[in-house]
This record gives structure tokens, sequence and C-alpha cells, in this order.
């Protein structure tokens, strides 16, 4: 395989289907989730850290799981998201990146409306 | 062991980028958990590529992402990523010499 995409999606079919049934029943049933390392009142990392502050400062409520807790869902959701990093961030089901990306959509007003409207939409729960 | 001059190269043929700044970060994790497990480094990259223009920062996010796949959660623990096109480069803050 010469082409690092490709890659990466063989690796995505690699997922056990429990755990990526699990994952797509968590991104779709939660308005603004995120996959993190820590808790949002104790984050183990700076980038962490930074993604709970800014879901904080929009007021909406957020539902965030400590990946550090679950091994095979630390690996997992990289592979389901095809993104090598944590945090990532989940809004309405869809995928929206890690810090550096929540940050830049927060600086250009981008984030609060995106979560509103997912807020404004019947459907998910919570 | 890699290198802020590797992951230079690295982007620079990988994504035609015109500009690579990268700060190596990771002796403000010296005492994080898991860089003691050998996990890699932390690094801050600035990137300037032809191949970002008309693609959203999550698609530019994944094209670095793919050129380092090899590296990422091997030498690389953690990147924090600015993605450029050249049009975007006057407004980004990036030294105006910035063109490789």
């Amino acid at each position: 395989m010469a082409c690092p995409l490709l890659s990466l999606n063989w690796l995505a079919t690699m997922l056990d289907p429990l755990l990526e049934e699990k994952i797509r029943n968590q991104v779709r049933t939660h308005k603004v989730l995120i996959y993190m390392k820590g808790t949002p009142e104790m984050p183990l990392c700076g980038f962490s850290y930074a993604a709970v502050r800014i879901l904080d400062s929009l007021g909406f409520p957020y539902t965030a799981i400590n990946v550090l807790e679950d091994p095979e869902l630390r690996q997992g959701i990289k592979e389901f998201s095809n993104w090598p990093t944590i945090p990532q961030i989940y809004i309405d089901g869809e995928f929206v990146g890690g810090c550096d990306i929540l940050q830049e959509m927060h600086a250009r007003n981008e984030l609060r409306p995106l979560v509103e409207a997912a807020f404004a939409k019947a459907g998910t729960q919570s | 062991m890699l290198t802020s001059n590797r992951l230079r190269q690295l982007l620079a043929e990988k994504l035609q980028a015109l500009y690579v700044h990268v700060e190596d970060e990771s002796h403000r994790h010296a005492g994080h958990g898991e860089r003691q497990q050998g996990s890699g480094g932390h690094y801050r990259v600035q990137v300037v590529s032809p191949l970002f223009a008309g693609k959203t920062s999550l698609q530019r996010h994944r094209l670095v992402y793919a050129a380092l796949a090899e590296e990422m959660g091997q030498s690389i623990h953690a990147l924090a990523l600015q993605t450029y096109s050249p049009e975007e480069v006057p407004t980004a803050g990036i030294p105006h010499n910035w063109i490789a």
C-alpha cells in the first residue's frame, strides 16, 4: 500500500464491529461529544484541556468520554474517525476535528452556530 | 528518532509545502506520563501548501496526518497544526519571507 490514506482506511475496516457500533451510538445520541484524555474537571492533556475550556465557554451541555479509562476505545475512536489524535469532537453526529480545529472554528465564530443548530434540532438526546 | 528537520522534509516532499515551521515542544512535556513510555515528541507545526486551497481545516489536517502516517503515534505523540493555502499567508501571521 503506497498510499497512506488507503492504509488508514484499511485500518478502519479492522475496527471491531461491536466497538464500532458502540461508538456509532455514542456519536448519534449526543449533540456535543468529546473523546478526551481525563475529564472536563481534570483533563490529563493540554489539548484536551483547551478543547473542554472552549466547550465550557459555549454554555451548552456536552458529554465527555475519557479514553484513558478504555484502551480499546482509545484506539478504536482513532480508527472510527480516521484521525490519529485525541481529543476528538463530534457535533450532531458529525466529526468536527481535534483541538486545533475547534479553536479555529471558535475564533471564526463558526462553532456556536453549529452547536446552536444541533440543539435546535429534535431527535438526539442531551 | 524524528527531528524537526525530518518533519519539515516530509511535509515539504509529500505536501509540496512552500513553508514549514516546526517547533519541538517536547521539553514542555518532559514530565508527561506518556512521554516517559517513549511514545514520541510534541510538535507545533505551521504548513503552507497549495494542496490546501479550497479545502476545509478537517481535510487539510487529514492530508498532514496522511503524510506523517508512519510517524503518528510512533515518533510523534502530539501535533498542533496550523494549515494555510498560499493565498491565506498574508493574513496568517507568517513571516513575509516565507517562500522556501
